[in-house]
Order: structure tokens, then C-alpha cells, then sequence
């Protein structure tokens, strides 16, 4: 089953005094229990297309469908509640909220969610005992290295019991040690629990481990691998 | 979770936020001390007013006020006073006949105002017995006068000489009596003191040939605050074609002019030193949005809603200002309590000179609830209408480029 199907996108940044085209007609479509990484240079529309296909951001042409909903046109509200109960998000800079603890951040998702304070509890303590950290649940993201930071940032992404995570360079701010742990994290989600991945990445050792690679490059799908 | 990560909110830049809420306390602390002083000199000059001569309310014949003559005075009737005696909340009732006579002792001759009261009523509503610095009070059974210090200062008269007094009576009959002075009194107020004389009011009667007839009933109310409702109840029971029923508002104009006037220049510098705190709060508001422009775009990126945003705004903003308003009402009450029982009295030369513009020479405080809780409404709507800004920095984000230009 599908959960991402993007047809013939392009996206045209037009503030500038020269168009810019990020995204000449990508066609992509990606299936339940993947773990897909996009690769490519600097500047080849990586994130560009990462906040298209995660409704963050309306495509100057072409459809996106996710999870069998076509969001092209949706409007903005409905968005951000889509994307609160369909994607889940790790960002490059962790991006956990300072003032909550590890356990309230992963919580807070599921607070959007209206879930209650049981179940939230619950499932926070599971994810970050999944992720190795259950032991730092009450201390704050500043206590915890960057590692433990994006750990506790894909247990919030995973909390909201997501269709699939899109990851915008995950490892680019983490050392050898942590890449590899969170890799090795991540991994074990998609195999364990089939969870979807979709990275946006120029780290070798993200690329190795995936096993669906799409390259970019000036905006158009130049290559796509799957590896058994 | 939402009252957690807003108060938290607040400590991320404890030195930011304690700067504001400082600045937040110190314009309430100063706008509780600036209104305290003022509305409790505005009291004291209303009461004192009152009780130097008005009283609260005044009962006249109708016309009286606007033309002050003997011919337009009322004729009195125990009906009439005891209507007026039994209506709720007044304590005393002070009849009156007053008018003018020129007051002579040898050679020297000079214009007075002449007062008949009910002396132990009088007394109840004005303390004009504290203010005979000279000779003996009157009784209502006298055949003498008291004089005003000023005036008997004037006439070169002391108690024991006779005075003589020349006037109008009632319906143009002649006043023409002589009567020993039994007392002198000092008044703070310089007019006063220089034209006074009083009498007791069945000799007053007499002098102007005006038997049982009142120029004013004066009243002692409990609360100057029930003025409106003792004059609306009295002038239900009462004939208000022939009779006049007055709140001590319509009894001063010029003073009630004079505290408005004053009373606005006080708000006005109210308001500036709340513009003032206002930009500091607003500089705090566009710093704690625009920091976190980024935050927000990532916390919409995960399916926060704007107005969740907004409402986590909101309630840091309130935080902020709810503490600040809080600690300016808790520093400022002790001490508005204290002065409130231990007004600021002036001594020396400064204390003459505001004594000759008949104020008591010293700053009183108010401790109306109303003080505290209009600072609080200021601030509020201050706040309110500075908080606009961050939630309409939310309203318009877009997750994308609010992660972008951050």
C-alpha cells in the first residue's frame, strides 16, 4: 500500500528576480515499511520536496496524495491537523521544546491529539524506553547530548502513531557514535514495527542503510535504487 | 500541559521577564500611590466642604439657590422635618436661616453673614464648636452672637462688647438689633473668617422677622456615597413643586469642577506613564515572538494548531502581567494603608499658605478597592490591545518560511 504518491510536482520560487525551480517533475511514490532515503547535493530541492510531500509546504504544480488523502489543495487548517495525525517529523535541530522535559515533549504530541493522560504517559515511557532513554524521561533536552536529543525527537514523531516519519537530515548534526545508534534505532522501528522513513540526507552512513535510495539533482529524480 | 509550557515559557529568559514584570509592577505601584493620593485629597476636600459648612445635602425653597433671599426662604414645619429626619441614612438635621447684615461696633462698619442655627445641631454637622477660640458656645436660648475672628480682629471687638447688626428682614421688614458677643471663633477659610457671625435661630428668626421660616435645611448622612439615594428618597416624600432637594455635587460646583479638572491631568499623566511601560512591554512581546519564529513553524509542522499557539501567547502574556499587576497592588497596600491611617501633614510656612486656600495642609490617601482594580484593567487593556502583535505574527505564519527566515 501506498502511503506517499507524488505525481509530476514542480515548485517555483518566485520572490526572487530569477525564478527559481526547485522541483522539475518528481514522480514518486512510496510504499508501507520503507525506508527511503533522498539523497543529492546542496540546493538539489531535498527539503524542498521533504515539506511538499509533508504538507508543509503546496507544490506549484502537480498532486500529492498521502496515505490515499490528496492534499495538494487542502487548506491550511486541515493541514495541520492531517499532518498531526498522519506525519511524524525529525528535524535536523532536534527542535524538542526546551521548557518540557524528554517525557513531556513526547507526550505533547499525543496532547494534540486528545489522547489522555493514561494512554499518554504509557506510550511516551514505551517510546523512549524503545529508544534507550526511558532512564532520562524527566530531565530536560538540554541535559541530553545530541544523540539523546534526536532520539527523544523521533520517539515524538513515532508518539502520534504516524502513517510514516519524514526526516530532514537527521544525522547531520551528530557524531559517528550517535549516527550509527540512531541509525541503528531506526532501523530496528522499520523492521520491528513497520514503520515508514522517509530521509532527506548527504551522510554516506544514512545511505548505506537504507533500502530505497532517491537521487536528486536540479530538481528532477535522476535515480532510483531499491536494495534487498 | 499547555499552563505548564506557558509558565515555563515565561523562565526561559528569567531576565527578560523579571525586567518586564518589574516594569509591569512599578507602573501599578506608582499608579496605586499617584490615585490613592489624589482621590483621598479629592474625599477629604468633599468632606471637608461638607462639614465646614454644606453639609452632603441641602433642602431649600425652590428658587432659593440661584437667588439667596430671605424672600425665597421655607417655612418650616415639624412635619417637614421629621419627613425629612426619618428618611434612611440621614443621621442629623441642621436648620438654617441665614442672610446679610452689616455688623458695627464704634466707628468701624462692615458687611457679615449672618447664620441662625440650632446650635448643638450645628455642631454635629459643622464641629463649630471646636473653632471658638474665645469666650463660650452658644445655646439655643441665647440672645447673643458669635463672631468670626476675622472680622472681630476688623470691628476691634472681644467678647463682652455689643454688637451691633443692620439689615433686611423677611419681605423688606427692617433688622436693626444690638447683642452682646459671647464667643469668637477662628475659621481656616479667609472669607469665612471674615464675615461670620453667628446667632441661635429662633433669635435669627426674630432679627429678620422671618417666624419659623428656613433659608436651608442642612443634612448628616451616614455615607457620602448614599447621596444620590438619600436625595432621590427625600424629594419622593416631599412637595417638590415649592421645595429643593441638593447633593453636596450640585451644592460645590466649583469644587466638583475643580477635582475633575484635576482629576483628568492626574489620568492623563496616569496614561503616559503607562505608554511608556506599554513600549517597554511591547519590545518583550516582538523579542519573545520573533525568537521563537522558528519554535512556532516547528510546532505547526507537527499539528499544532494556530490557536493553540495563540492561547499558549496568551496565557504568558497574562502570566506576566498577572504577576506584575499582583506585586504592584502588594507593595503598594501596605504602604497606602499606613498613610491612609497617617496622612502627610505639612507644618510650617507650606502649611499656612495651603491653610489660606481653606485645605487642610496635608496629602490624604484613598484605599478604595476601585484604585487597585482600575490599575489592573489599565494594564490588562494594555495588554490586550500589545498582545494583538504576536498573535497576529501566528495567525499569518507559515510553518515553511518561519523555519526558513529563522
Amino acid at each position: 500500500m501506498s502511503v506517499i504518491k507524488a505525481e509530476n510536482i514542480t515548485k517555483t520560487y518566485k520572490e526572487t528576480a530569477v525564478p527559481v525551480h526547485a522541483l522539475n517533475g518528481i514522480n514518486l511514490e512510496v510504499q508501507e515499511g520503507e525506508f527511503t532515503a533522498i539523497v543529492g547535493p546542496s540546493g538539489c530541492g531535498k527539503t524542498t520536496l521533504l515539506n511538499i510531500l509533508g504538507g508543509l509546504d503546496h507544490p506549484s504544480t502537480g498532486t500529492v496524495e498521502v496515505a490515499g488523502t490528496n492534499i495538494t489543495d487542502m487548506k491550511d487548517s486541515k493541514l495541520i491537523d492531517f499532518r498531526l495525525q498522519t506525519i511524524g517529523f525529525v528535524f535536523q535541530a532536534y527542535n524538542l521544546i526546551p521548557v518540557l522535559t524528554n517525557k513531556e515533549n513526547v507526550e505533547f504530541i499525543m496532547l494534540l491529539q486528545k489522547r489522555s493522560k493514561a494512554e499518554r504517559d504509557k506510550r511516551a515511557m514505551e517510546l523512549l524506553e524503545q529508544m534507550g532513554i526511558a532512564d532520562k524521561a524527566n530531565q530536560r533536552p538540554s541535559e541530553l547530548s545530541g544523540g539523546q536529543q534526536q532520539r527523544v525527537a523521533v520517539a515524538r514523531a513515532l508518539a502520534s502513531k504516524p502513517k510514516f516519519i519524514l526526516a530532514d537530515e537527521p544525522t547531520a548534526n551528530l557524531d559517528s557514535v550517535s549516527t550509527a545508534n540512531l541509525l541503528d534505532m531506526m532501523a530496528r522501528m522499520n523492521q520491528e514495527q513497520n514503520a515508514t522513513f522517509v530521509f532527506s540526507t548527504h551522510d554516506q552512513r544514512v545511505i548505506d542503510k537504507a533500502k530505497r535510495i532517491v537521487t536528486l539533482e536540479d530538481g528532477k529524480i535522476v535515480s532510483d535504487e531499491t536494495r534487498n | 500541559m499547555y499552563l505548564i509550557l506557558a509558565w515555563r515559557n515565561i523562565w526561559r529568559n528569567k531576565r527578560r521577564s523579571i525586567i518586564t514584570i518589574a516594569s509591569i509592577t512599578f507602573a501599578v505601584f506608582i499608579a496605586c500611590v499617584m490615585r490613592s493620593m489624589q482621590l483621598g485629597s479629592y474625599n477629604r476636600m468633599i468632606s471637608n466642604a461638607a462639614q465646614f459648612f454644606t453639609g452632603y445635602i441641602q433642602v431649600h425653597e425652590k428658587g432659593y439657590w440661584k437667588d439667596k433671599t430671605l424672600d425665597n426662604s421655607l417655612g418650616s414645619s415639624d412635619t417637614l422635618i421629621n419627613t425629612i429626619a426619618n428618611t434612611q441614612g440621614v443621621e442629623v438635621v441642621v436648620p438654617r436661616l441665614e442672610s446679610f447684615a452689616l455688623a458695627s461696633y464704634g466707628t468701624k462698619t462692615k458687611g457679615s453673614l449672618v447664620m441662625g442655627i440650632e446650635p448643638e445641631q450645628e455642631d454635629e454637622l459643622t464641629k463649630v464648636k471646636s473653632k471658638v477660640v474665645k469666650g463660650e458656645y452658644l445655646t439655643s436660648s441665647d440672645k447673643a452672637v458669635m463672631v468670626a475672628e476675622g472680622l472681630a480682629d476688623y470691628l476691634n471687638v472681644t467678647v463682652g462688647d455689643t454688637l451691633v447688626l443692620l439689615g433686611q428682614g423677611y419681605h423688606g421688614a427692617n433688622a436693626a438689633a444690638v447683642y452682646p458677643i459671647k464667643g469668637i471663633m477662628k475659621f481656616p477659610v479667609p472669607t469665612q473668617n471674615q464675615q461670620t457671625v453667628y446667632m441661635p435661630l429662633k433669635e435669627a428668626q426674630w432679627f429678620y422677622a422671618a417666624n419659623n421660616r428656613l433659608t436651608s435645611i442642612a443634612l448628616v448622612i451616614d455615607k457620602a456615597k448614599n447621596t444620590d439615594r438619600i436625595v432621590a428618597d427625600i424629594s419622593s416624600k416631599i412637595d417638590t413643586s415649592k421645595l429643593e432637594v441638593m447633593g453636596w455635587r450640585d451644592l460645590m460646583p466649583d469644587l466638583v469642577q475643580g477635582i475633575e479638572v484635576d482629576n483628568i491631568s492626574g489620568k492623563v499623566m496616569l496614561w503616559i506613564l503607562y505608554a511608556v511601560i506599554g513600549f517597554g512591554m511591547f519590545g518583550t512581546f516582538l523579542m519573545m515572538t520573533a525568537e521563537r519564529m522558528y519554535e512556532f513553524g516547528v510546532m505547526m509542522s507537527v499539528g499544532m494548531r494556530r490557536k493553540i499557539m495563540q492561547w499558549i501567547i496568551v496565557l504568558e502574556i497574562g502570566f506576566m502581567s498577572t504577576l506584575g499587576v499582583l506585586a504592584g497592588v502588594f507593595i503598594s497596600l501596605p504602604i497606602l494603608t499606613y498613610y491612609y491611617h497617617n496622612p502627610i501633614y505639612f507644618t510650617g510656612a507650606s502649611a499656612e499658605a495651603i491653610e489660606t486656600f481653606g485645605m487642610e495642609p496635608a496629602y490624604f490617601f484613598s484605599l478604595e478597592p476601585s484604585l487597585f482594580y482600575n490599575q489592573a484593567w489599565a494594564i490588562f487593556l494594555m495588554v490586550a490591545i500589545l498582545g494583538f502583535y504576536p498573535l497576529y505574527v501566528i495567525h499569518k505564519l507559515k510553518p515553511v518560511e518561519a523555519m526558513r527566515e529563522a
